[in-house]
Parts: C-alpha cells; sequence; structure tokens
C-alpha cells in the first residue's frame, strides 16, 4: 500500500468511503426510524446504494476481466433481490397485522385491501 | 503521494458499526418483522464488506463469496417473509 495510487485506484477508493457511508446511515435509519416500514424504505434503499458503490469500487480497483463480469452480475443480482425482498417482506408485514405508527397519516394497502375483499387471499 | 494505510481500518470500522445498528435491532426488535427486516440488511452489508475484503486482499475468489452470500440472503428473506403471513413454505 505504499507505492503511489493510480487514478482508478483513487475513483475506486472514493466510491468505497461513499458506498460505507450510505450503508452507515441506512443503518442509522435502522436503529432510529418508529416502525417497520419505515426501518425498511430507508434501509433498503441506502444500504443497496451503498453496497453497489462498495462492489463497483471493489471490480475498478482489482480490474481483471474475471473479477469485472463477476461484479457486475453481483451488483445486478443485489439491486434485483433486495428490492424484491424488501417488498415482500413489507407486504408480509403487513398481512401479518404489524400497526403501523401512531404519526401515520395514510395506509393505502388497507383501503386498497377494504375496497377489493374478496375473501381469497391471493399468492404471496 | 498520499498514504491510504489508515483508510481500510477506518472503512472497516464503519461496516462493522453497520453490523452493530443490525444486531441492536435483531436483539430487541419490537415485532418479528423488525427482526426479519435487520437480518435482510445484515446480509447485504456483508456483501460489501466481502468486497472490501476482497480489495485488502486482493483475492479474486472472495467476490464468489459475495455472489453466494445473497443469493443465500435472498432465499431466507424470501422464506422468513412467507413465514410470516402463516403459509407453508411449498405453496
Amino acid at each position: 500500500m505504499n507505492d503511489p495510487l493510480t487514478i482508478y485506484q483513487y475513483v475506486a477508493l472514493a466510491l468505497i468511503v461513499l458506498g460505507v457511508l450510505f450503508d452507515l446511515s441506512g443503518c442509522v435509519g435502522l436503529v432510529r426510524l418508529p416502525d417497520v416500514y419505515n426501518r425498511i424504505q430507508a434501509s433498503t434503499k441506502c444500504v443497496v446504494l451503498g453496497t453497489t458503490l462498495i462492489l463497483l469500487g471493489a471490480v475498478i480497483w482489482l480490474a481483471t476481466p474475471q473479477v469485472i463480469i463477476k461484479g457486475l452480475i453481483c451488483i445486478l443480482f443485489i439491486l434485483i433481490t433486495s428490492s424484491t425482498a424488501a417488498h415482500a417482506l413489507s407486504r408480509a408485514a403487513h398481512r401479518s397485522g404489524v400497526p403501523l405508527d401512531s404519526r401515520s397519516v395514510v395506509d393505502r394497502y388497507a383501503e386498497d385491501r377494504a375496497a377489493s375483499a374478496t375473501g381469497e387471499e391471493d399468492a404471496l | 503521494m498520499i498514504t491510504v494505510d489508515w483508510l481500510f481500518p477506518a472503512l472497516i470500522l464503519g461496516l462493522l458499526m453497520c453490523c452493530g445498528f443490525c444486531l441492536y435491532r435483531i436483539a430487541n426488535g419490537p415485532t418479528a418483522a423488525d427482526r426479519m427486516v435487520a437480518i435482510d440488511i445484515l446480509g447485504t452489508v456483508v456483501v460489501g464488506f466481502v468486497a472490501i475484503m476482497m480489495v485488502l486482499s486482493g483475492k479474486a475468489y472472495l467476490l464468489d463469496v459475495a455472489l453466494v452470500w445473497a443469493l443465500v440472503s435472498f432465499v431466507a428473506t424470501l422464506a422468513l417473509a412467507k413465514y410470516l403471513v402463516g403459509k407453508r413454505l411449498d405453496e
């Protein structure tokens, strides 16, 4: 680490530091916010962006063809699956009756479910 | 020439703080859904941790670890979400 860094390594370091800052803000949101849905939206968005930036920095730092292909696949995979998992979790939390915070003002999903109360449950 | 010897320990400390926040939420989340959200986020943070470890050690196979970790974390979160609404896993 005592060699002078190239410009690519400076870019990679900047991306990694930015990613760690995003991760930290997302996890602070996970601790500080009042109910499940707030925690899901804050922490998922920040942590997905932070981890994507860290992976992008690592790919730029190492920059071999193998690492580039696998890293881009990993980034795409995280972008798709984390949002899917957060959607499934919030839907499951709402269906299992986790209450909203008392300061919440609107609950569109409960209104939709009450409006279209067909009786059968569709798949998760 | 700028030396960055202090930078990677600071980054690792930051990610350890992330893991600590997630573990706090797992330990005393009021509902089960809070714990599941924290487990999901912890899995994503660990993927970033493995990426930083890959930069530090220069070993490219750690990216495979990150990829498999993301896969297993996704499947585990979906299974937990199905368990939360009281459905069986095979329907």
